[in-house]
């Protein structure tokens, strides 16, 4: 594992994302993650500004690569880190376009330059939060830190759409339906249900634009994680939680629903497991009270292979092929 | 000149014909580009390659030397390629303490589907060697040899 | 220490141009006139084709008009054709040894863009060609016998048809095979497309003409250890793995597998979709007819209890205590017919197989729809009692996918349309939806087979499959699988929600198929598909002397093809033993015994001990009939006086200078 690495908390975590924020804080200082936030950091344009301008957003978002590298390394690796899933595909596109295409690396490091700033290409490696837990930390670390096991507690492992796609580092083997996130809330002794959805869009900022297409796309998700009988689905980035969670009362009316599924960051979940208080972590912060879901978790582990074995097997039935890997076991 | 300005490293291979000269040949199938800085001597095993080679071949004017072999335990010829490896590593000593960079003298193994890790393999050393500089063995030993006929004149 | 040519080297120096293959990079004609000015070169010319038998004669009659002695192609690579060369030179009376090949397409014209550089390597080799000829020495090439066996290896069709082929003509043959019976992928399949045979009705009786036939030494639930030797005679050893049954004394009543009291999933002949007991013969068919036992799942082999089989034995032919057994022959050929392994569709996470009950695998389904299979040939979902109302054939799983493999498997398309005309067959009235990239018909009957399932109402959706998922999003969705695919034809994406799916696999190479090229010294290609000596012209060689290709080892194909194959290595098999003798590369060792201090170090160096000392005149040799002709000895020879047939120092050193010849320029040219 890096000794350190560069943060970038993005717009999002300094007001509607706050709770994803203050648990990464407190996961990272409980597994050794050394973070510094970079200095005078910028927004990254989020989804939009790519669409409109792209050279200036390239600009925008290779200010804070500019600023990253220029930070104190003493000769090592640039590491930065970003734990909302649009700012984490902004800053590793702009690195690799800019790789890519001498040109609009030339054309972007003039911009910089008014700004007595300059980026090279691969300077800094990109990554999102759940890739240094999982890659850099490893699931063991992560397991030896649970002090209170998540027993008895089905979660719906919810990864977006940006952070495993399009994968310019090849870091995923499954970028479509990927199992980390899986394999890392099953560390923590959760349930993790086969959700189906778990890379669909979450609508984004649909929202703004045409809200029924929004509330459709969040519906679909809310529903998957009803029909797996999840407590609670688990997201890797502000906007996914934002709309799962600010939108879920409006998608109830919308649709005549009656959804109640708390949405959590994958850094709260993994604090509660470290033995954290909900509020140390930020639960409380949510529309959808994620409290009394809490009262689910278990001492002991639900003995779920008895049951199966008291039911005989169906003669009738045909063998299931096994999976390839058990994704809610560890590698 | 391929690169009039540029210093271009000229790499002479010794391919066995069993694993690397096919990998070379798959490379080429494939038709992978890589540097084409290395020039190719085939031969039965790269147990056949007589570390005199490597120094005629440094001495003739190559920047490096590649030999490239089956991987161990898969030699044609049981295990010639370790009798090459134990050959190797007591020559690279040896031009080591005449001065000569160890990068330019490499020993790789490839097998014969392995084109790609082969073709690899030539550019890495290539721009290995292209870092380094060139060697100039040839202009060295005929400036010696000058000198040394100047003072034995004197 | 180097020498003089011993003649005024006349050389010609031919270069070619393969088309644009190599002119396309190489400017030949500069390489040529260049070529034309090198110290001996009588003669170089450029020539469109010099493989063709025109450029083959104007080898020839250079030869003879021009007096030449010595002669260069720069062209493809020697593997390719240094005999078709070596050829015209003995037809024009010159040695053969006397030709030298430049390897300027595969190492140079195919291997890089850039014309200047390419245009300048090839002048090097031709060089190091050129300089190198002037040092080659006449040899004769060694006679070998061939003995008349032959191993083929893997009892699918490809290798049952072989076998047949040689044993029929007399010849004796050794049939390896890995698993408890021959049959191979083709038994476990229903129907054969397009003439929908029964496959086990065509393949059956040839098999059990494998196991009588008196030519052939069948040796089943075996594999091959260790290979040495060379064209004409290798040694084989054979790993005869215990079947924990006495075949002498079995009958294959079958009585032990009845008795039996442990049941376990059929991964392999059932392809995961049933059960069969832990003593067991694959199918009812299997030759040999004898059973195994699975000894990681055998309670007496795991708990020392049970001995059902052996208690119930009438003629006492369980032995719990046989052991693996090391067989040992001769061959003087060998056939490499080891078939495949399917696509696994777990690697494709989003498919959801593994994940999602109802969704089938093409192998598991071939055996639902078989009468014999788990289900009796009723099409059922995973539980075994409901008939699936609509059907999804998922065509191109892990073929034609970058992720996984690029290449068409070939077969898949012709099998879904063979699953879309049984499952309508069964099930008149499910619907069938085939989802496609495009349909691949190729053969005879193939493309009037996809017709006729066209009309017999498939329904036919251009597009590659998103994803299989059970997230419903409308009423009419839940309990299904969702099929979501963009139809291309129509340019819109699509949910179509079925009952039922079924992945459409492609061929892979066998896990283990780089090590079995390993121990027959083939080459594999990227894909693990082992590597043909000519992918036109010679399909089934190899670049190994005296191993054969045939099947799907070799890549993709359909029976026809594999059988064609089987056919085809068996018959330049038997084109070889009835030569009886065939001439080897005279490339071997020699000590010059005048020369030799008796120091020995090449001694040991020989993995072949093809080195004797003569202790009386304290004197090396080497035995030239077990040398190989690696020269590890050569390069070791510390008085060097070992000399490497067509290897010597004084060809290497000549080609050094040669290649080198721009920086050895440089170098003595006043800087």
């Amino acid at each position: 594992m890096p000794n350190r690495y560069a943060y970038y908390p993005g717009c999002s975590l300094e007001k509607n994302a706050r709770a994803y924020h203050i648990s990464t804080l407190y996961v990272a200082e409980k597994l050794g993650v050394a973070l510094e936030e970079v200095p005078d950091w910028n927004c990254c344009g989020a989804t939009e500004y790519f669409a409109i301008a792209a050279l200036p957003a390239y600009a925008l978002v290779a200010r804070n690569l500019a600023l990253a590298q220029g930070m104190d390394w003493n000769g090592g690796q640039r590491h930065l880190v970003a734990p909302c899933s649009a700012c984490f595909l902004n800053l590793s596109k702009t690195d690799h376009y800019m790789a890519d295409s001498p040109q609009l690396a030339a054309q972007v490091n003039e911009a910089l330059a008014a700004g007595g700033l300059h980026y090279d290409p691969g300077a800094v490696f990109v990554h999102h939060l759940l890739d240094v837990i999982v890659d850099d930390v490893g699931y063991e670390k992560v397991q030896e830190m649970v002090t209170k096991p998540l027993f008895g507690l089905r979660v719906a492992p919810y990864y977006g759409c940006l952070v495993t796609r399009p994968d310019y580092k090849h870091i995923h083997n499954e970028p479509e339906h990927p199992f980390c996130l899986d394999d890392l809330l099953a560390a923590l002794g959760a349930t993790v249900i086969d959700y189906p959805v778990k890379t669909a869009c979450c609508g984004g900022h649909m929202t703004q634009i045409s809200e029924d297409t929004a509330l459709e796309l969040i519906r679909r998700l809310l529903k998957a994680a009803a029909d797996y009988r999840a407590d609670a689905i688990v997201a890797l980035c502000p906007m996914c939680q934002l709309n799962l969670d600010g939108y879920q009362a409006q998608v109830n009316k919308h649709f005549g629903t009656d959804y109640h599924i708390p949405i959590l960051y994958f850094t709260q979940v993994m604090g509660l497991a470290f033995g954290a208080t909900p509020e140390e972590i930020g639960i409380g912060k949510e529309f959808v009270d994620a409290r009394p879901v809490l009262n689910k978790i278990q001492e002991k582990p639900p003995e779920e292979g008895k049951k199966r074995r008291k039911k005989r097997r169906d003669k009738q039935a045909l063998p299931m092929p096994e999976l390839l890997r058990t994704h809610t076991g560890r590698k | 000149m391929p690169k009039n300005t540029d210093f271009e490293p000229v790499i002479l291979g010794f391919l066995c014909n069993w694993c690397s000269y096919r990998a070379a040949d798959l490379a080429g199938t494939a038709r992978i580009h890589y540097a084409p800085n290395m020039r190719p001597i085939r031969v039965m095993c790269s147990g056949r390659v007589d570390p005199q080679f490597v120094l005629k071949a440094l001495r003739e004017g190559a920047d490096g030397v590649l030999i490239a072999g089956c991987h161990p335990g898969e030699c044609h010829y049981v295990n010639g390629n370790i009798k090459t490896l134990r050959r190797f590593l007591l020559l690279r000593k040896m031009l080591e303490q005449l001065g000569l960079e160890p990068q330019r003298v490499q020993l790789v193994w490839a097998s014969a589907s392995e084109g790609k890790q082969l073709a690899e393999a030539v550019n890495r050393m290539t721009e290995e060697i292209r870092a380094l500089g060139p060697l100039r063995w040839p202009e060295f030993l005929a400036r010696e040899t000058t000198s040394e006929a100047t003072m034995e004149a004197a | 220490m180097q020498h003089k040519p011993q003649e005024k080297p006349r050389i010609g120096v031919y270069i070619c141009h393969c088309g644009t293959n190599i002119a396309g990079t190489v400017d030949v004609e500069e390489v040529a006139r260049w070529a034309g000015e090198l110290e001996g070169v009588v003669v170089a010319r450029d020539y469109k084709f010099m493989c063709s038998s025109l450029g083959q004669d104007l080898i020839e009659n250079d030869i003879k008009e021009k007096k030449l002695n010595r002669i260069v192609v720069a062209a493809c690579s020697p593997l390719m054709h240094e005999k078709t060369f070596r050829g015209a030179c003995q037809k024009a009376g010159l040695n053969p040894y006397f030709f030298e090949m430049a390897n300027i397409r595969e190492h140079d014209a195919w291997a890089t863009d850039d014309k200047t550089a390419a245009t300048f390597k090839a002048k090097a080799l031709v060089e190091g060609a050129v300089n190198r000829v002037k040092f080659h020495m006449p040899l004769e090439p060694i006679p070998v016998d061939i003995n008349p066996n032959t191993l083929v290896v893997g009892g699918g069709i490809a290798g049952i048809t072989a076998a047949l082929e040689l044993a029929n003509a007399g010849y004796h043959v050794y049939l390896v095979e890995r698993s408890p019976s021959i049959g191979g992928h083709m038994a476990q399949l229903d129907k054969t497309f397009p003439t929908l045979d029964c496959s086990a009705c065509i393949l059956t009786p040839k098999m059990v003409d494998v196991g009588q036939h008196e030519n052939i030494t069948l040796l089943a639930y075996s594999e091959v250890e260790a290979v040495e030797g060379y064209l004409g005679n290798f040694t084989i050893t054979v790993r005869k793995k215990a079947r924990h049954v006495n075949e002498d004394l079995c009958t294959g009543c079958g009585i032990c597998i009845e008795k039996c009291p442990r049941k376990v999933i059929d991964t392999e002949f059932e392809a995961g979709l049933g059960y069969r007991k832990v003593i067991y013969r694959p199918f009812p068919q299997a030759v040999p007819k004898y059973p195994v036992i699975d000894t990681e799942n055998c309670t007496f082999f795991q708990r020392g209890k049970c001995r059902a089989c052996q208690i119930f034995c009438p003629t006492k032919a369980i032995d719990f205590d046989q052991e693996d057994e090391l067989i040992t022959f001769q061959v003087g050929n060998i056939i490499i017919a080891t078939g495949y392994d399917l696509f696994d569709a777990r690697r494709i996470p989003q498919y959801g197989y593994g994940r999602l009950a109802n969704v089938f695998t093409s192998l598991e389904f071939e055996r639902m729809v078989n009468a014999a299979g788990p289900t009796g040939g009723r099409i059922v979902l995973r539980d075994g009692v409901t008939e699936p109302r609509s059907v999804a054939i998922i065509h191109c799983v892990g073929s034609r996918d970058k992720n996984y493999h690029e290449y068409c498997s070939k077969i898949c398309c012709m099998y879904s349309l063979k699953f879309a005309h049984l499952v309508r067959e069964r099930l008149p009235d499910a619907e069938v939806y085939n989802f496609y990239i495009d349909i691949r018909a190729p053969g005879k009957g193939y493309e009037e087979f996809y017709h006729r399932v066209l009309h017999e109402g498939a329904h036919l959706i251009r597009g590659r499959v998103a994803e299989v998922t059970d997230a419903a999003r409308e009423p009419g969705e839940e309990g299904k699988l969702i099929v979501q695919v963009e139809d291309t034809l129509i340019g819109k994406q699509r949910r179509i929600p079925v009952d039922m799916v079924i992945l459409s696999a492609g061929i892979e190479a066998r896990k283990d198929s780089k090590e079995v090229a390993q121990l027959f010294k083939m080459g594999c290609d990227f894909d693990g598909f082992f590597v043909e000596r000519h992918p036109k012209l010679d399909p089934v060689a190899t670049m190994t002397e005296g191993v054969f290709i045939a099947g799907c080892a070799q890549g993709p194909k359909d029976i026809p093809d594999t059988v064609a194959q089987g056919a085809a290595a068996a018959a330049r098999v038997a084109g070889l033993i009835h030569q009886g003798t065939v001439l080897m590369e005279p490339v071997r060792a020699y000590i010059h015994e005048d020369l030799c201090s008796g120091c020995r170090i090449c001694n040991n160096l020989c993995p072949y001990n093809a080195i004797v000392f003569h202790e009386d005149r304290q004197k090396s040799e080497v035995i030239t009939a077990l040398c190989q002709g690696c020269g590890t000895c050569v390069a070791a020879c510390p008085s060097g006086v070992i000399s490497g047939a067509h290897f010597t120092n004084d060809q290497i050193f000549a080609q050094i200078e040669g290649v080198l010849w721009d920086v050895r320029a440089k170098a003595t040219a006043p800087s």
